[in-house]
């Protein structure tokens, strides 16, 4: 699950680290009154799941109040990369000297914490990961033991040459090694980390994702969800069990496995057709789930034909079987609904499907094939 | 022969009084696995019924467990938020051998058990994984024993009902298998297509592979680069997730592509360069390893 950068930051500040204050505004009006609350000039930033947001306009200087306004109107509401947005955080400029870069994930290598360090921060870390390798440093940690201050002070003294930055930077290195462990991160990302003329580091952008295995053991972080930034259907889809993600094109798919839902999307595509989305109902076999899951696809304007792709294994055919049913009778589904099921329990599916007047293939190509020539191009 | 799981095979079952864990526990035991005993906490002295009336014994601790039935395997159906518990118990318990089937395992937690195994030397196959079976002869999981005959095949895959898909269009087309081993869909997964390309390389009654990989991460491209050097065994490829868009997961937690990396084209690429055909649908893998076995 990714977070907000304020949300981010907020975490920062509990571990300790120096991030400068800010406040979440909705509207011009309250943009410009948290605004009041700190010398100018102040930034204005879109609150997005999105990288780019700077040279999408979304992150605004303000000198003057009319400014804060200007900007607030100009952001809130825009769209980047897909992402509408809704809040944008208000927080005063800061005067930089020298910007660094300071992350950690999970490196699946190694299977283990990773610290990426980069003298040169502030832009894109992919692009400097191409033109300038040299210049980034990776450091994987051992899970059990944790960071060690020698650690945290080699990383320092890359991203720092002056006594006093580098005693800041271990400080920071490891609050943030302890913030990533605490909220169950699959990744942490200061860009930049800043240092001020006045000789202090300061973290004044902030990147965040849980790994939403361990959202269970923290009730705060599942709080920090943004339910208006995602779209309805993955809400509901999340709520139900399944998982979900639209796409672009007119073929509805419901599949069992995520590997056999990716596989007959790319099945669709090799029949001449366009996956409307990709949909795995998971190993158990809830008809709700189906129903659930139906709902979902007719949400779908752009769906002209349902696929399912059915290999029973923990999932049963009769309780797909029996979901479809009850889908037809609670919501009034116009695309043909063109169905593969085999595996476990088939026999009873397929009778469930005849008494309702469905039929089923038993040929994952054969099911696709037709399911592509039931659209309209 | 076979790889992981064989008649030499002795099984634990963590969480066997659970829906799944007693579910598949009977259907292993009819499949003819050695199921000795099972594991839940507080559940010490009950035993379990099997489908032609054995009864296995259940105990609270791993270490009992193994101590009074010598098993060396131990698969986990326990659920998240203690499966790592279980797995650490497996580990230190002496098997050599720990299947985690259990999906939603927090990924920190994953890190530090891999590193213990490690050390331990003992084998995880998974978390998030379909398990393995190896036809004839033993099941330690949830791949359903009817698509499988025993055969040359050896099959490798990251996904369960993509595996499933495979296999019983092998068998179909009466190309049995050696084993069949689901690795997982997690980002950390303790045994990976070159550990399982090495153990088919040491069976000599495998005479063709099929790995079955996705989007996300780089293992197929380091198995691809492992089998040009180190594989005489022909592999047929297939790689899942052509359609998927960057920076979306898929369903799977380790099957999303971040920047440029880990694409389906890439992985394909990977695998005709370095000497694999790689099939366009599922259905093809079958030509392919026929093809395979004929030269």
């Amino acid at each position: 699950m990714d977070i907000h950068e304020y949300q981010a930051k907020e975490i920062l500040r509990e571990n300790g680290i120096p991030v400068p204050p800010g406040e979440i505004a909705k509207n011009s009006d309250q943009a410009v009154s948290i605004a009041k609350n700190y010398e100018f000039t102040v930034v204005v930033k879109a609150q997005v799941h999105s990288g780019g947001r700077g040279k999408a306009g979304g992150v605004k200087l303000a000198k003057t109040q009319d400014d804060v306004r200007k900007a607030a109107d100009d952001i809130l509401g825009m769209s980047i990369s897909g992402h509408k947005v809704n809040e944008v955080l208000v927080t005063p400029a800061e005067d930089i000297d020298t910007e660094a870069y300071l992350g950690i994930l999970i490196d699946r290598e190694t299977q283990s914490p990773v610290i990426v360090v980069c003298a040169e921060g502030g832009i894109d870390i992919e692009e400097v990961a191409v033109n300038n390798p040299n210049s980034i440093h990776k450091l994987s940690i051992d899970p059990r033991y944790g960071l060690f201050r020698h650690q945290a002070y080699g990383l320092a003294r890359i991203l720092y040459q002056e006594k006093d930055l580098v005693k800041q930077a271990v400080s920071i290195i490891e609050q943030l090694y302890q913030a990533f462990i605490s909220s169950g991160a699959s990744m942490v990302e200061i860009n930049p980390l800043i240092s001020t003329p006045t000789g202090d580091v300061k973290a004044i952008d902030a990147k965040m994702s849980i790994d939403d295995s361990e959202l269970f053991k923290h009730p705060k972080l599942q709080s920090y969800r943004d339910v208006q930034a995602e779209p309805w259907a993955e809400t509901m889809a999340r709520e139900a069990g399944l998982s979900y993600v639209k796409l672009d094109g007119n073929v509805g798919c419901c599949v069992n496995g995520a590997g056999l839902a990716m596989a007959t999307m790319d099945l669709v595509k090799y029949y001449g057709g366009d996956p409307a989305n990709f949909l795995d109902i998971g190993g158990s076999s809830n008809p709700q789930k189906v129903v659930a899951a139906l709902k979902i696809i007719t949400s779908d304007p752009n769906v002209e034909v349902i696929l399912f792709n059915i290999f029973g294994g923990i999932t049963r055919c009769d309780d797909v079987a029996k979901g479809i049913v009850d889908a037809l009778k609670e919501i009034e589904i116009k695309s043909p609904i063109i169905i593969r099921l085999t595996g476990t329990n088939e026999a009873e599916g397929l009778e469930i499907l005849s008494s309702a007047g469905l039929s089923a293939f038993t040929s994952m190509d054969d099911v696709v094939e037709q399911a592509v020539s039931e659209t309209t191009k | 022969m076979a790889i992981l799981v064989n008649t030499e095979t002795r099984l634990l079952v963590q969480g066997i009084t659970g829906r799944d864990g007693s579910f598949h526990t009977k259907e292993m035991i009819q499949y003819g696995t050695n199921v000795v005993g099972g594991v839940t906490p507080g559940k010490g002295g009950l035993f379990l019924e099997g489908h032609d009336g054995q009864q296995i014994p259940i105990f609270d601790t791993m270490e009992e467990a193994v101590r009074e039935t010598a098993a060396n395997s131990t698969v986990v159906y326990v659920p998240p938020a203690f499966a790592a518990g279980a797995m650490e118990e497996a580990i230190d318990s002496g098997v050599d051998l720990v299947v985690a089937i259990t999906e939603g395992v927090p990924v920190l937690e994953m890190s530090r058990i891999h590193a213990f195994a490690k050390d331990r030397g003992v084998r995880i196959l998974g978390p998030n994984c379909p398990g393995v079976i190896s036809p004839g002869k033993a099941k330690v999981g949830i791949i359903p024993d009817q698509i499988v005959v025993p055969g040359p095949v050896g099959v490798i895959s990251r996904s369960g009902t993509l595996t499933y898909e495979a296999v019983i269009n092998l068998t179909r087309a009466g190309l049995g298998q050696t084993s069949c081993v689901g690795i997982g869909g997690d980002p950390l997964i303790g045994t990976s297509f070159i550990d399982c390309l090495e153990l088919f390389k040491s069976d000599h009654e495998t005479q063709v592979i099929v790995m079955i990989g996705e989007i996300g991460g780089t293992d197929e491209q380091e198995a691809a680069k492992w089998i040009s050097q180190h594989l005489r065994i022909p592999v047929v490829g297939f790689i899942a997730g052509q359609t998927a868009p960057p920076g979306r997961q898929m369903g799977h937690a380790g099957a999303i592509i971040s920047g440029s990396s880990g694409t389906a084209d890439e992985k394909t690429k990977c695998f005709e360069e370095n000497g694999i055909r790689v099939a366009a649908r599922p259905i093809d893998i079958v030509r392919l390893v026929k093809e395979s076995l004929d030269r």
